[in-house]
């Protein structure tokens, strides 16, 4: 980054490569785990500053539920191939033989089991001890209180009451045998800074994040996309193609897109400026209830 | 790959609103002073809160607000659950929002007494405190321990933000008076910059904008006030410091030296030392991968390439020649207990100091800093919230700067052993001139020529278990068996020692922490004479075999556990002391009334209860000599 532009990047930057030696220098068995959005984007992207020349020291993990837009396993299959990285893709297994789907089983039980039991079987799997995430702290009340090195228990809970104090740039890295920590180098972004660093590092994001015309349909307030057959429509449902982006990407049927005409990174910092409504607003596991972002994150959601 | 479309992106005119700089502050103020509503008013008026946030936010003011009708601003930062039910703001928590000119972080603090912890949490990485006071109520005492700990932290800038202004009628004379004792109190404290500001932050007065409702008031509102003041340290202009975070060896040809410049500058060409060693290379390289820089500063995370090898790694400082840091294992510093368990003087904790992580005890616990008062008060022990001033001594030397002189340098954190808490943070004052000043003599027979004569290699059996477990009777059979093949011993007896060395001492867990530091240190200048050292101690702490492990070098300590379980050795009780013990006549006696913390990973495991005391020696001398501790 031309080190005159934007001093508040270059110093979010500077926060999140030291973050990412110091697991490397403390952890034995690292792992990234990316989830292909523009978070993870970032995060790969200040990794590989972070430890450059060398290449990335440590493997991705993606936790697949076999529900992701087709466009984001084709971005994170070509990203792999381009920067030569360790990927490694997990499913559960179990629950997809089950064939649990965000349709018959809804969004909670669904996200329980195809991500955050599937996430415990490939960290116990790959007998982890440390594992970067893209959360920020700006996205969710309940991550506002979180630390930057999250300490988690060996069945992977997280207890919001008894958290390591965590000063100035001194980390905790102390653990034993079974235990981890989860690591979000991105604590201290807000998804502005995220976009903007974007746009000043031309870093490669999945295409969705763009207007386009896709194939949608209106579910109450939200526009969601039909990405292939196994969309179920309900009666005298037909989907419309309509510009329309995603300002952040999960499983198809569960995440709503929003209709922008945005094509250009400087048309969405710009949409950023003037919108009104929070990312999250796309998610919709989050609304379920009060707090469900802090049962999910107590149960070992990233 | 989306790239095409970024690359058509670049060169059209960007959207961004020009240069900002980052500004991070805290608020802190007692559990009425609105800090959470001034929080919320702040994302609120500076358009971080979103429709749908607000929605949530209205709906949620309905169920748990405090504030009628109207919305609790409050609700919104109060994130957890349970603080939401209970009422109170319980840890800290960061919140961004920015505005044409600045991105802030604030650091949300609890004020309430018990959580001094979170608040020197907040205050770590702030640049500036905002300190909130009641109108009504003005300074509290509350108030003057909270520019106490926010000038301990390090913190120059501060601003009195006199809440509630509403509520005495933006009575001038009300603010003026409290302003004024503000002053007057925070004096001592030597801040760079303070300022007060009549607000209200659920109406929203001189938070953005100036109100009309304070005429008299011609100061620029808070968010005004942010925008501006200059809070630049001088971190960029002093002497280098830069620690070695990682060193970066993808092949044979490069070795870099990654960190995070904690202080000065750094150009191609500059001459630097390893602090510890005075070890001096020159600067090749600034390696990123955009490129070689021309230069890096305070704050900037690089890779270095030095012009020759030098044995320098993670927790290493180069430094700039002629400007080094002190480099002492002797140090005063502050310290702010935050483990639940006290401070026990003499323990041995971790101490994390930039990228350095060593030993440590506290071998003077000075004074403890009455908060109320900010007097001096003699203490035996810190417990959670307490502030004190101690001195340190360190398994290792460490390099380091005051704190006062630099926040990186001279800030650390102490780690528990066991629990992998962080138990304190600590501000450093100065090294101890004993020690910064009194270099280790490098002697012309050392150890080793010492141990070399005698034809072996030295080393401390740490012999631990129950009382009655057979620690005496094995580790006597052992010298024994070592004596007669000619090797040169030493044996350490709990009992014995308590005769002599530690007559003074109690059974205290402090007394047995200070038992097993004496212990440690006599047996470690045996092994600095070359001698095959026994110790036979209960030694029922990790840490503190840990803390005498910590004392000599790596495979220098040999952890024997002498395995029973306790009812054999109850069974046993050759002196009687376990029938004492439930008794009640002995107080804190291992296995009854006292813990005993068996060794996770010993490096000898005696089964004890079942084999005869000839073949557990028989195994120790096993040990050693397929371990080259005695030569043939």
């Amino acid at each position: 980054m031309p080190s005159e532009a934007l001093p508040h990047l270059r110093r979010l930057e500077a926060e999140a490569i030291f973050i990412m030696r110091e697991v490397v220098a403390t952890f034995e068995r690292p792992v990234m785990l990316y989830s292909i959005g523009k978070d993870s984007s970032v995060m790969l992207h200040l990794a590989r500053k972070a430890f450059f020349p060398a290449p990335l020291p440590f493997p991705l993990l993606h936790v697949d539920t076999t529900w992701k837009f087709r466009e984001m396993i084709r971005f994170r299959d070509e990203t792999a191939k381009a920067f030569g990285l360790d990927l490694r893709v997990h499913t559960n297994e179990e629950g997809r033989a089950q064939g649990i789907n965000p349709f018959d089983h809804g969004s909670s039980f669904y996200t329980q089991v195809m991500k955050t039991e599937a996430l415990k079987q490939a960290l116990d799997a790959g007998r982890y001890d440390a594992a970067f995430g893209g959360a920020r702290r700006d996205e969710e009340k309940s991550r506002a209180k979180e630390r930057v090195f999250s300490f988690r228990s060996e069945s992977h809970g997280w207890d919001p009451k008894n958290q390591r104090p965590e000063l100035w740039s001194l980390y905790n890295t102390r653990v034993k045998a079974g235990e981890s920590i989860r690591v979000f180098p991105l604590s201290n972004w807000t998804e502005l800074d995220i976009w903007q660093y974007i746009l000043a590092e031309d870093i490669p994001i999945v295409p969705l994040y763009f207007a386009a015309e896709r194939p949608v349909v209106r579910r109450g307030d939200q526009w969601i996309m039909v990405d292939d057959e196994r969309m179920r429509l309900q009666p005298g449902e037909v989907p419309e193609r309509r510009l329309v982006r995603f300002r952040t990407l999960g499983c198809y049927p569960l995440t709503a897109a929003i209709e922008s005409d945005a094509v250009t990174l400087d048309a969405i910092v710009a949409e950023m400026f003037a919108a009104t409504t929070s990312e999250r607003q796309g998610r919709l596991i989050d609304h379920d209830e009060a707090g469900a972002m802090e049962l999910k994150k107590r149960e070992g959601y990233f | 790959m989306a790239h095409g479309v970024a690359a058509e992106a670049a060169g059209a005119p960007v959207a961004h609103p020009g240069e900002k700089t980052l500004l991070r502050f805290l608020t802190c103020g007692s559990v009425d002073d609105g800090k959470s509503t001034l929080i919320g008013r702040l994302l609120h008026d500076t358009k971080r809160l979103f429709d749908d946030q607000l929605s949530a936010l209205e709906r949620d003011s309905r169920r748990y607000g405090t504030t009628g009708e109207t919305i609790d601003f409050a609700l919104l930062v109060d994130g957890l659950v349970a603080e939401r039910e209970q009422g109170i703001t319980i840890d800290v928590a960061y919140r961004y929002f920015a505005t044409d000119r600045r991105r802030f972080i604030v650091a949300d603090t609890p004020g309430h007494e018990q959580y001094t912890r979170n608040m020197a949490t907040g205050a770590s990485t702030a640049d500036l405190a905002i300190l909130l006071v009641d109108a009504s109520q003005g300074i509290l005492t509350q108030t003057r321990r909270h520019a106490y700990i926010v000038s301990l932290l390090g913190i120059r800038h501060v601003v009195l933000a006199v809440n509630k202004i509403d509520l005495v009628g933006f009575d001038r004379h009300r603010f003026n008076e409290i302003a004024l004792a503000f002053e007057e109190a925070v004096a001592p404290f030597g801040f760079r910059s303070v300022a007060a500001i009549p607000i209200s932050a659920r109406d929203g007065d001189n938070v953005i904008a100036p109100s009309p409702r304070t005429p008299w008031y011609d100061g620029p509102s808070l968010i005004g006030y942010l925008e501006e003041i200059d809070v630049t340290s001088e971190e960029a202009a002093q002497p280098l410091r830069f620690p070695v975070q990682w060193v970066n060896r993808p092949d044979a040809t490069f070795r870099g030296y990654a960190g995070t410049v904690a202080a000065g500058a750094l150009r191609p060409g500059d001459g630097v030392l390893v602090a510890r060693t005075g070890q001096a290379a020159h600067v090749v390289r600034i390696v990123t991968m955009d490129g070689d820089l021309p230069s890096a500063e305070a704050g900037a995370s690089v890779t270095l390439t030095l012009d020759r090898e030098l044995d320098a790694s993670r927790g290493d400082v180069l430094v700039a020649p002629g400007h080094r840091p002190e480099v002492s294992d002797q140090i005063a510093a502050h310290l702010i207990w935050m483990g639940e368990e006290p401070l026990l003087p003499g323990r041995s904790y971790l101490l994390k100091c930039g990228t350095r992580t060593v030993g440590a005890s506290v071998s003077e616990l000075k004074h403890h800093v009455d908060i109320e008062t900010f007097k001096p008060l003699a203490a035996k022990t810190l417990a959670l919230n307490d502030i004190g001033l101690v001195n340190l001594s360190l398994s290792e030397p460490i390099a380091f700067d005051p704190y006062e002189v630099n926040r990186t340098t001279g800030s650390f954190i102490l780690i528990d052993r066991f629990t992998n808490a962080t138990v304190a943070a600590g501000m450093i004052r100065f090294g101890l001139r004993r020690a910064t000043n009194i270099h280790w003599q490098a002697l012309d027979v050392d150890k080793r020529a010492r141990a070399d004569a005698k034809g072996q290699r030295p080393c401390i059996l740490w012999f631990t278990g129950l009382s009655g477990a057979g620690k005496s009777t094995v580790a006597n059979l052992v010298e024994k068996k070592l004596h007669l093949a000619g090797r040169h011993t030493y044996l350490l007896d709990g009992d014995n020692v308590r005769h002599g060395l530690n007559r003074d001492l109690g059974f205290t867990d402090a007394d047995r922490v200070e038992n097993i530091r004496r212990v440690g240190e006599a047996a470690k200048l045996f092994v600095d004479a070359g001698l095959i050292v026994l110790v036979s101690f209960i030694s029922p702490f990790r840490s503190e075999r840990d803390m005498a492990r910590d004392l000599v070098g790596r495979g220098e300590f040999v952890e024997i556990f002498v395995d029973v379980p306790l009812e054999v050795a109850e069974a046993r009780d050759p002196k009687g002391l376990y029938r004492k013990a439930r008794a009640g006549e002995i107080r804190n006696f291992t296995g009854i009334s006292s813990p005993y913390e068996a060794p996770l990973a010993p490096d000898i495991h005696l089964e004890a209860g079942s084999a005869e005391p000839e073949a557990l020696a028989d195994q120790v001398i096993a040990f050693l000599r397929d371990g080259g501790y005695l030569r043939s």
